[in-house]
């Protein structure tokens, strides 16, 4: 009986066809010779490497204790950072939602204003809040202004490209029956849609501010104000202990914008 | 298909399986399984019957050590599984097929791949990783798939599948370790009436076919009464009841599930061949 | 019947506050809130101001902007997408061990909280900060740059790793323990398929967020675009900033559209 059993099914068994097979290992072949291509082409000097956990631990040696006596100075600095995150998101979220409705496809007028708000959302997001640091340091002169609004140029395109999937995926029964009511197509907006993407909006709000804060840390490189221009400046004077504490209070402030943030968003879901 | 099979285990030592004493007792004090004891001399189907929590679920997964039981043996052909090390007891476990209710197929791997994982154990790891299975193997898997009814689909997804089919699979699968016992944990209790029906018939008859005995935890009584040989009926972790599923009485199903009507519940002899 | 009898006013009751005199004092702290954080920014009116001019300014000089000097563009650009994909793919493979620490339902206990605390403080420090650090360590150049985006990717896909073991089905596990299999048949016959997907999706996101965050670690001289852009600025080479800024754009575009695309095919 089991010859019986070999003469009608087959004994081999593959997972995938040959073409299939072929084209796994021309995707695996494209990632080596990628990954190749620029580790080698990046010239990488391998003798640094070397001694960089000796390098490493002379650092951290350089870092303790950290000197205390640094943190009154750094408490305006860091409230500042916060202030530039809460601020550069509150004016985000007032421009978000305009642009939102016009890079939604259901909501958006016609073909350009639908390009038009999708080209805002692109071009936001793809700047880093660094980047949109360095232009407005070019426009409002170094400080905290440039900060704020590095901020709102970055989250604008964040909180609206979720907003208008979220305009986009908006229950269609209550808009319908708004519309059906003759109500101007605002009125349709601002009562139909914009109750349905409110948690949303919260949502992201809350979330990107809690990024925001993280980002903010850093501003000060460029000259945008907050905690990063201390930090920079205690590198630069390789005041190591001075960067220990100022990294101890970051992590102590990011950490709890995190956990206030996650709270939040507990709360309203 | 029989002549396939490795040698059954009655031939040797002792029954085919002995439960002596198995207790259970989970951390946090709970008694699941109180003193269970009974003995499986010759290829049945036995439906494991009992309220929730009576200890169905864990009596089956301390049979092959999915839980680990707190005292007692299990005798599968005369060894007893409970004081085994972690590479006999994978060997035991070779000899033991499980069926589950939520099927536990692999959802992302193929149908093929969710049969020749029951060859696990007695394949090296590399082989197995890349999928290379000795041909007697692929060729049983496709006869399986015939005889579960499912020809032809070895290629789709496990997550492609409707209810019943999965649930064929996960026959399958337990069939291809050729097991010496099947362990069957409530294989209906996620079909509707008619594939539940359905499916009972063909563990029934593959445990026929293959002369293995299977247990069978089962919440239907109708079902049990319909498609088992014996009924076992626990209650809080004691048996209540062992015998044949004719002696099902609304007397003995009072003692096990407490008092209730029971007249509608009780198969007829005349109902047997409905819903075919 | 008479509609007297019935109230003429009505207001929707406050949504996410509770009560009505929550809400005001929810406006209120906000308004307070702004009043002095703004007051406590000391922001230079007259200069704030004087910005609109310059926007205008800057803006004339970025245009038309200058792709004159296309070779040290390209150059920038390919160092960026380099460092990208040499950190991503150092992530992968450092996130495998660390992501599996990181999962509480397969690592013990101490390993757990061990690799959870280095996920915490890793993903706090933003990549300049840690840029900077390399720099110091390895000095200029995209070595820095492509250790700090690697570091940033282990973390990043450890944690995904992590929570995505922690939410494997049990079920197929059981199942193919029973068969007998081994630890590694284990895992590899019902935890990798369970997660394979999904990994593969977030490391095509983090090859796309990689590139992205490639432009900026160069502000601090850890190679890259960002490197090019911050040398433009610094010059007051608006023009070529400019071109910059545009092929930053393209190629951010360009990226995540290829990572959806891969993470549509892989369903």
């Amino acid at each position: 009986m089991s010859s019986a059993v070999q003469k009608r099914y087959p004994e081999v068994w593959r997972k995938h066809t040959p073409r299939e097979t072929a084209a796994r290992w021309l995707w695996i072949a494209a990632v080596a010779f990628a990954s190749a291509w620029s580790v080698s082409a990046l010239d990488i000097e391998w003798a640094f490497f070397k001694d960089a956990h000796v390098q490493a631990a002379d650092l951290a040696a350089r870092m303790w204790p950290p000197r205390w006596a640094y943190l009154p100075k750094i408490v305006a600095p860091l409230v500042e950072t916060i202030h530039i995150a809460t601020l550069g998101t509150a004016i985000a979220v007032v421009f978000s939602v305009p642009i939102a409705f016009l890079a939604a496809r259901n909501t958006t007028a016609n073909g350009f204003t639908w390009a038009v708000g999708r080209g805002i959302l692109v071009a936001s997001r793809s700047v880093n809040t660094v980047i949109w640091g360095l232009l407005f340091v070019a426009i409002f002169g170094p400080g905290p202004l440039a900060g704020i609004a590095a901020v709102s140029a970055r989250s604008v395109g964040f909180l609206a490209k979720l907003v208008a999937e979220a305009i986009e995926e908006a229950d269609r029964g209550p808009i319908e029956a708004i519309e059906a009511t003759g109500a101007s197509t605002f009125q349709v907006y601002v009562v139909g849609i914009l109750p349905q993407v409110m948690p949303v909006l919260i949502g992201t709000t809350v979330y990107r501010w809690d990024i925001n804060v993280r980002e903010s840390s850093v501003l000060g490189f460029v000259g945008a104000g907050g905690i990063g221009i201390y930090l920079y400046a205690s590198i630069n004077q390789f005041a190591w202990q001075q960067v220990l504490v100022v990294l101890l209070a970051i992590l102590a402030v990011v950490v709890a914008s995190e956990a206030v943030s996650a709270w939040v968003r507990e709360r309203i879901s | 298909m029989a002549a396939a099979r490795e040698a059954p285990a009655q031939g040797g030592a002792g029954p085919l399986l002995a439960i002596e004493g198995l207790a259970k007792v989970y951390p946090g004090g709970t008694r699941a399984l109180d003193g269970v004891s009974f003995l499986v001399d010759r290829p049945e189907v036995i439906a494991v019957i009992g309220s929730s929590g009576a200890g169905k679920s864990t009596l089956i997964r301390c049979i092959n050590r999915l839980v680990e039981p707190t005292a007692g043996r299990v005798l599968l052909g005369g060894t007893d599984i409970v004081g085994l090390g972690t590479k006999d007891l994978r060997q035991a476990r070779r000899r033991i097929g499980m069926i589950f209710q939520e099927f536990n197929l692999v959802d992302r791997l193929t149908v093929m791949e969710n049969l020749l994982s029951g060859r696990l154990g007695s394949v090296g790891f590399f082989a197995s990783w890349l999928r290379r299975y000795p041909p007697q193997d692929v060729a049983n898997a496709f006869a399986m798939l015939d005889r579960v009814g499912l020809s032809g689909l070895h290629d789709s997804r496990a997550d492609a599948l409707s209810g019943g089919q999965r649930q064929r699979v996960g026959i399958g699968r337990a069939l291809m370790q050729n097991p010496d016992l099947l362990l069957v944990d409530e294989p209906t209790a996620s079909l509707d009436p008619k594939t539940a029906r359905q499916i009972m018939r063909l563990i029934r008859a593959l445990a026929e076919e293959r002369a293995t005995p299977a247990l069978v935890n089962i919440h239907d009584v109708a079902l049990a009464q319909g498609f088992a040989d014996r009924v076992i009926g626990l209650k809080a972790g004691k048996v209540a009841f062992d015998g044949p599923s004719t002696g099902l009485t609304p007397e003995v199903l009072t003692e096990i599930y407490g008092a209730e009507d029971w007249s509608q519940t009780i198969r007829r002899e005349d109902e047997e061949e409905a819903g075919a | 019947m008479s509609t007297a009898a019935y109230p003429t006013s009505w207001r929707p009751p406050p949504a996410f506050f509770g009560t009505r005199t929550r809400q005001h004092a929810a406006v209120i702290a906000a308004l307070l809130y702004v009043v002095w954080s703004v007051s406590t920014l000391n922001v230079d009116v007259n200069r704030a101001l004087a910005g609109f001019g310059r926007a205008v300014d800057l803006f004339v000089r970025m245009v038309p902007p200058d792709f004159s000097r296309g070779e040290l563009l390209v150059r920038g650009m390919v160092e960026s997408l380099q460092m990208a994909f040499a950190a991503t793919l150092a992530g992968v493979v450092l996130s495998v061990p660390l992501g599996i620490a990181a999962a509480r339902n397969l690592a013990p206990r101490p390993v757990y909280l061990a690799a959870r605390g280095l996920i915490v403080v890793g993903r706090t420090f933003h990549e300049v900060i840690i840029a900077i650090f390399f720099v110091k360590l390895f000095g200029f150049g995209a070595v820095a740059g492509l250790l700090t985006l690697a570091f940033h990717s282990v973390i990043f896909l450890a944690k995904m790793l992590a929570e995505d073991i922690e939410n494997v089905r049990v079920g197929p596990i059981e199942a193919v323990r029973a068969t007998g299999a081994g630890f590694l048949q284990v895992v590899v016959y019902s935890v990798v398929p369970q997660v394979l997907t999904r990994s593969v999706g977030t490391a095509i996101y983090r090859l796309d967020a990689n590139v992205r965050h490639s432009t900026v670690v160069g502000i601090v001289g850890a190679g890259g675009i960002g490197q090019t852009l911050s040398a433009s600025f610094s010059r007051y080479d608006y023009d070529f900033a400019a071109a910059i800024l545009l092929c930053i754009i393209a190629l951010v575009a360009l990226g995540e559209w290829f990572s959806d695309w891969v993470r549509a095919k892989l369903r």
